[in-house]
């Protein structure tokens, strides 16, 4: 383990104990619920990281199984006795669909931007289907699938063997963070084992991996199936914090996905988790502002891609990378030596695919 | 036989408004290889451009055909320059900046204008059918779209600057090497994808009304149809708004609007697995 | 350390305690210290049309209870939220009212869903709530008061009056695709079929369609004797468009049970709009000393060119006074005080007429309307006094069960 891996999981380490200790003892509530919202947005950031950044598979309706999860919950949850069970079905569905799908794509050669559109339009068929859901011959069970105004009776996770006593906001928060740091250990493992190389090195030269010997369709639905299933884990406690619509499947969350990704940095986990953070408490900030009555002055959508803009043209390696080389370069400099090339921290631009 | 009649135009006006609004990506795509995803909100400001032209005295005509292309051609020259140009090569990270970008317009006009729907009512009246009638704005509309595809066709077959524009399509190192600008040629087919999409957009505002967030309705339409069409700008652009218009209709029709639209998204996931590389990446791989 | 250091300590610690609890129980007594009041209402995104004129009522009721001396000699300090037409957004702006603003009250919400998302959160941390938006019914719960009409209150009435002004039996039902859409479509079947009619054909929309050339056509193939649209939103509106440019305004009359709640009649043209029927609580063409004393202020406040009062806006204004008046009644901004008072019947008179709270549903009795639509203005036609919230009090009865939390589906029976 280098130096840096060391600095990097002390960070993390910070950071989760900063969140799962601090935080509850300060007490403040807006903070927790917002903070569950966030993070289960941050697992679905690390689910795009993951095989966007790492396995070069570009999905432009990631939201899709984070939507789908949350469905599968909520529906599983107000029909079945368990909820803990209903979330492990729905984790279990999210993976099976990226499964499917990835098996439709992949050996269908698809790859770029048509994966991109595909993926995209896959998600939109969903979000068109669940939105005209809205009549009452829409019911599944126990749970009517609502349309446009979701499920606003999405049962909410209890312990295992006590169905009656759902837990408080306060413990779904500490929920979606432990899982926040759960799916990151997973991933970061991931990534250390031979299958992880195998797909990095897929993404890095798909034919020479192949011509090595790599069934590399098998690679890429294995790490696809992996990204699909923590967006659901993701979509599950997103439904426990505010509860499921079809604006889970929404243009608005694809793409707000992606973008998190590539401000906080592709290639790699910490760096989107900090973009979901970071941006979603600035869109959270926007709308309290009071500007009173007329016309808000800082419109959201003109901030947000301002940001996005200045991001693209003027971060090329997203908040992290850039941050870290340029946290190099100062120590190298501090030491008087010359600072390693930044093409060596981050994943260098050239590379996205 | 009047219903029959009724739902054939009613299929050439969806398949032309399919059209109508891909045309500015299809252009920028097929030249460029590259995703404007401020194509939506370059809809919508030609919508606004006409309107507010239209409201300060100009004939609706002028303000549709003149007023509209212009403003956002020249929208669409200073983006170029400011965003587009410095990210040539890039792809992922163009659709993301114009995805800012498209974000950045939508708070821009909502600022100016207010989050409403404005619109001008659609001229022309209607033409009946039999016991049915349908607007003859609507039908006008398709015919300026026929127009527009066979103008683009003669532009590209017939002149000079066609010439230049198809060897860059086919291949940009070897054109750059005989001494075309790739700069030159990427700006000017930006401005003129932003320019169709201007005229499209005001082209549409009468019938649909223009909001800032208008844009957001089109845009995914528009991305899809463009990419199951391929790379060829005339006829990846038609043969997929061809197809997926018929299916759109048929559904609508059969079952209900929402229901149609599903079903185009479904056609459009089912074609791209079969030819992976859009229509003509298969088909009409000479075509424009 | 030694003993005395330590007791020392602790009395330092004990004093400390005492000064930082001291400011948090005057806070109660100071009459200078506001009231806090929290608004939610979507002022970007799709749903805005809704609600600015919303958040123009609740600034105007407020500014002039703080400028008649406030509520309980204390003055309100309004703070609003923009959810930006984001549902999770809703829940996380009722938290942040509720615990970190402490409000005493909360008025918003547009869509039902944004009602759903703030409505666990409100009960749970026991912050009154006011929902202002005409809806579907069927909400039962004792933290809400929802002040809005609901179809028993205008369906019942309107459905007869215009199958006979327009002379029609089959009617046409154009329907947003969601709950308000679904259940309002029900109630407009039972009316219909009461009154020897019958809905011909109902068609449901998402919120974003805006496209309805293949409804249109299918319209001409059923030829029903009349339209009753209950589209809802921006992209809904170029339906009146296209509808006109398709020659058939003057061939099938239209009647409407949302055209208008988000100001449609300044964003269409009268070719668009002329003759079309709607009924709601509330016109800003009512030609009451009230309606005209307000909207004069209205006008002065925010001028002339602001988005007009609509029935949302007027009942967001009559909510803010009701529950002001029921402060003074109960003499505390205490929840349970506030909502007993609110429960005596405790009536307003306003713009939108007279609305009493009905203790067993929290709706209210309110005057209802139909008007003819006519040159981006409300001619009213009828109005039918003091109609109760019958759909509602069928399902519901919170003095009987006043731990009540959902929101009933009416059985329509047709």
């Amino acid at each position: 383990m280098t130096l840096r891996d060391a600095l990097g999981w002390l960070l993390v380490g910070a950071a989760a104990l900063y969140a799962l200790v601090a935080v509850p003892t300060g007490g403040e509530l807006t903070t927790m619920i917002n903070g569950s919202i966030y993070a289960s947005y941050a697992i679905l950031a690390l689910s795009l990281a993951l095989i966007w950044g790492y396995a070069g598979i570009l999905s432009f309706g990631q939201a899709a199984f984070f939507g789908l999860a949350g469905y599968v919950y909520a529906v599983a949850g107000l029909n079945l006795e368990s909820t803990p069970l209903a979330a492990v079905i729905a984790v279990a569905a999210a993976a099976g669909f990226a499964a499917l799908l990835g098996y439709f794509m992949f050996w269908g050669r698809i790859s770029d931007v048509y994966l991109g559109v595909i993926t995209l339009t896959v998600s939109l068929i969903l979000y068109r289907f669940i939105n005209q859901t809205a009549g009452e011959e829409w019911t599944i069970g126990a749970a009517p699938l609502g349309g446009f105004n979701g499920i606003p009776s999405t049962p909410i996770l209890a312990p295992p063997g006590h169905p009656d006593e759902p837990f408080l906001p306060e413990q779904i928060y500490v929920l979606a963070v432990g899982a926040l740091l759960a799916c990151y250990v997973i991933c970061k493992l991931a990534m250390a084992t031979r299958f992880g190389r195998a797909v990095v090195a897929i993404r890095e030269n798909e034919g020479r991996a192949e011509l090595l010997g790599y069934d590399t369709r098998r690679y890429k639905l294995g790490i696809f199936t992996l990204g699909g299933a923590i967006a659901g884990v993701g979509g599950v406690l997103f439904a426990n914090s505010v509860f499921v619509s079809p604006n889970m499947f929404s243009l608005q969350t694809n793409g707000q996905v992606i973008i998190w990704v590539i401000v906080g940095g592709l290639g790699t986990f910490a760096g989107p988790v900090i973009g979901c953070f970071l941006l979603m408490a600035l869109s959270t900030w926007l709308g309290s502002l009071d500007a009173g009555p007329g016309f808000a002055v800082l419109d959201p959508n003109l901030v947000m891609g301002v940001v996005l803009t200045l991001c693209v043209l003027g971060l090329r390696q997203g908040l992290l990378p850039t941050a870290l080389a340029l946290g190099e370069r100062l120590l190298a400099k501090a030491r008087g030596t010359r600072g390693r090339g930044a093409a060596e921290l981050g994943q260098p631009a050239e590379e996205r695919p | 036989m009047d219903y029959a009649l009724i739902v054939i135009l009613q299929l050439v006006v969806t398949i032309a408004n399919l059209a109508l609004i891909s045309a500015g990506l299809a252009v920028i795509f097929g030249m460029m290889r590259i995703i404007n995803m401020a194509h939506g909100e370059f809809l919508m400001l030609g919508g606004y451009a006409a309107l507010v032209s239209h409201q300060a005295g100009l004939n609706l005509w002028l303000a549709i055909f003149v007023a509209a292309p212009v403003t956002v051609g020249l929208i669409g020259a200073v983006l170029e320059r400011l965003v587009i140009r410095r990210l040539y090569g890039r792809m992922i990270d163009t659709m993301l900046a114009t995805w800012g970008v498209s974000l950045a317009l939508v708070g821009v006009v909502t600022v100016i204008f207010g989050n409403r729907v404005s619109g001008i009512s659609p001229p022309l009246g209607s033409v009946p059918i039999g016991g049915y009638a349908i607007g003859l704005y609507e039908l006008l509309t398709a015919g300026v779209t026929a127009l527009l595809f066979l103008g683009g066709w003669i532009v590209l077959r017939r002149t000079p600057v066609g010439l230049i524009a198809r060897g860059a399509m086919q291949n940009r190192e070897m054109a750059a090497a005989l001494g075309v600008d790739p700069a030159r040629v990427y700006a000017t087919t930006f401005v003129t994808g932003a320019a169709i999409s201007g005229l499209a957009g005001a082209l549409i505002a009468p019938i649909t009304g223009v909001a800032p967030s208008i844009g957001s309705v089109y845009i995914a339409k528009a991305f899809i149809t463009v990419i199951s069409g391929g790379t060829a700008i005339l006829t990846g652009a038609l043969s997929a708004s061809a197809l997926l218009g018929s299916v759109n209709t048929a559904f609508s029709f059969v079952m209900t609007p929402v229901l149609g639209e599903v079903a185009l998204l479904a056609a459009a996931v089912l074609l791209l697995r079969v030819l992976p590389r859009g229509i003509t990446g298969r088909f009409f791989r000479r075509s424009l | 350390m030694t003993d005395f250091s330590r007791r020392t300590l602790l009395k330092t610690a004990a004093a400390g305690a005492a000064l930082g609890l001291a400011p948090a129980y005057l806070r109660h007594a100071s009459a200078a210290e506001p009231i806090q009041v929290a608004g939610i209402h979507d002022a970007s995104g799709g749903i805005d049309i809704y609600g600015r004129p919303m958040i123009n009522s609740l600034a105007l009721a407020v500014e002039e209870i703080n400028a008649a001396g406030g509520v309980l000699g204390r003055p309100i300090a309004l703070k609003n939220y923009d959810p930006q037409s984001n549902m999770q957004l809703y829940t996380q702006y009722a938290t942040e009212a509720a615990t970190k603003q402490k409000a005493s009250v909360v008025f918003g919400g547009i869509i039902s869903a944004s009602r759903e998302a703030m409505r666990p959160t409100l009960r749970r941390f026991r912050t009154p709530y006011f929902y202002n938006m005409l809806y579907e019914g069927g909400v039962c719960d004792r933290n809400v008061f929802c002040m809005g009409s609901t179809p028993a209150q205008t369906l019942q009435k309107f459905t007869p009056f215009v199958m006979k002004r327009f002379n029609a039996k089959t009617i046409y039902v154009l329907a947003a695709d969601y709950n308000y859409g679904q259940i309002t479509t029900k109630w407009i079947r039972k009316f219909a079929s009461e009154n020897g009619g019958a809905v011909a054909q109902a068609d449901f929309f998402p919120l974003d369609v805006n496209d309805f050339g293949p409804t249109i056509r299918k319209i001409q193939a059923e030829k029903p004797d009349m339209i009753m649209s209950v589209l809802v939103g921006a992209a809904h509106n170029s339906f009146y468009r296209q509808w006109v440019a398709a020659g058939m305004k003057d061939k099938i009359p239209m009647a409407s049970t949302t055209f208008g709640i988000g100001n449609e009649q300044v964003l269409t043209s009268p070719d668009e709009h002329n003759g079309i029927v709607v009924s709601y609580a509330y016109f800003d063409g009512l030609k009451t000393p009230e309606n005209e004393a307000f909207l004069k202020k209205y006008t002065a406040r925010f001028g002339e060119k602001a988005d007009a009062v609509t029935e949302a806006s007027a009942m967001t204004y009559h909510a803010v006074n009701l529950w002001a008046a029921a402060a003074a009644k109960a003499g505390s901004v205490d929840r349970d005080k506030v909502i007993l008072a609110l429960e005596s019947g405790l009536s307003f008179t306003g713009p939108a007429g007279k609305t009493t709270i009905d203790p067993k549903t929290h709706h209210d009795t309110l005057d209802t309307y139909i008007a003819e639509v006519r040159d981006r203005a409300y001619h009213v036609l009828e109005s039918f006094p003091q109609q109760p919230p019958a759909d509602t009090a069928a399902v519901c009865d919170l003095a009987a069960s006043p731990n009540e939390t959902k929101q009933f589906v009416i059985d329509v029976k047709s």
